[in-house]
């Protein structure tokens, strides 16, 4: 298969996500998440959160809109009948909690091709409304050859 | 530290639920038909959603969200609704602040995670 080196460093532009407190509350019973403070708005006050605290993977909520840019991006021209997630990688800073306002970069950081497969890396980067870092995520696909 | 095994069975209906929670539709997750007509064995689970389960493990046992630094996973074939999962996890290294934490999940006797590893801190100061 041919893939599009061209396309490695490209950037998109920024997009936002405001967090709701239910949608923490709805991501947080899918994942059996067990934890009061992402789940009991007064524990998590008594905590001295402003409000539910999202569980550390809620950043694929967030980070989602952004890295679909790469995704359906014809410049990179993913065919999605052969696209595997092969790996993920968050690393988390600042905790995210309802009501921020989290801002989500995206950025090609590597396209490459083994065996006969494409490979595409995708690095996501979210700031909130403070200009504090809560995530940056790393994408790792394979798009399998014919 | 320790971090004690999790196990976990999703039920019939869960990858529907994780569906509108994280906004991944692939129907391969939601749709038994489809998940057959690509060769499938049926509905399979989102990797992410697995991942979560390795995160929630980590964030039990060491106290809270803040807690977990950093998780990577190396997705491994393919995990399925109605069946068990165990995430085992083994502290690589500890510092006294900060755990190195490797993780495998198994379903039906294979992993469908593995070379995963958590940068764990306690109580997450």
């Amino acid at each position: 298969m041919s893939v599009n080196h061209e396309a490695i460093g490209k950037r998109y532009d920024p997009l936002v996500y405001a967090v709701g407190r239910e949608k923490i509350r709805e991501y947080a019973h899918a994942i059996g998440e067990r934890d009061e403070l992402c789940l009991d708005l007064d524990a998590a006050r008594a905590a001295g959160f402003a409000d539910l605290v999202a569980p550390p993977t809620f950043a694929v909520v967030y980070q989602a809109p952004s890295v679909a840019l790469p995704y359906f991006d014809p410049e990179l021209g993913i065919d999605f009948t052969r696209l595997v997630h092969g790996g993920q990688e968050f690393a988390w800073g600042a905790l995210v909690v309802a009501g921020d306002e989290i801002t989500t970069t995206v950025e090609v950081t590597d396209i490459g091709e083994r065996a006969g497969n494409g490979f595409y890396t995708f690095q996501t980067r979210s700031t909130n409304q403070d200009g504090a870092e809560v995530c940056v995520g790393t994408w790792m696909n394979i798009v399998r050859g014919q | 530290m320790e971090i004690p095994q999790l196990t976990v069975t999703p039920d019939r209906y869960l990858t529907v639920r994780y569906a509108g929670a994280s906004g991944d539709f692939n129907p391969i997750h939601i749709d038994e038909e489809f998940a057959r007509s690509v060769g499938l064995p049926g509905k399979i689970l989102h990797g992410l959603w697995t991942m979560a389960q390795c995160a929630r493990a980590q964030t039990e046992a060491a106290g809270g969200p803040q807690s977990l630094k950093r998780l990577a996973v190396t997705f491994r074939g393919m995990g399925v609704p109605e069946a068990e999962l165990t995430v085992t996890s083994t502290v690589r290294e500890d510092d006294g602040t900060t755990a190195r934490v490797d993780i495998v999940v198994e379903q039906n006797g294979r992993a469908i995670i593995r070379n995963a590893d958590a940068d764990v801190v306690r109580g997450g100061s």
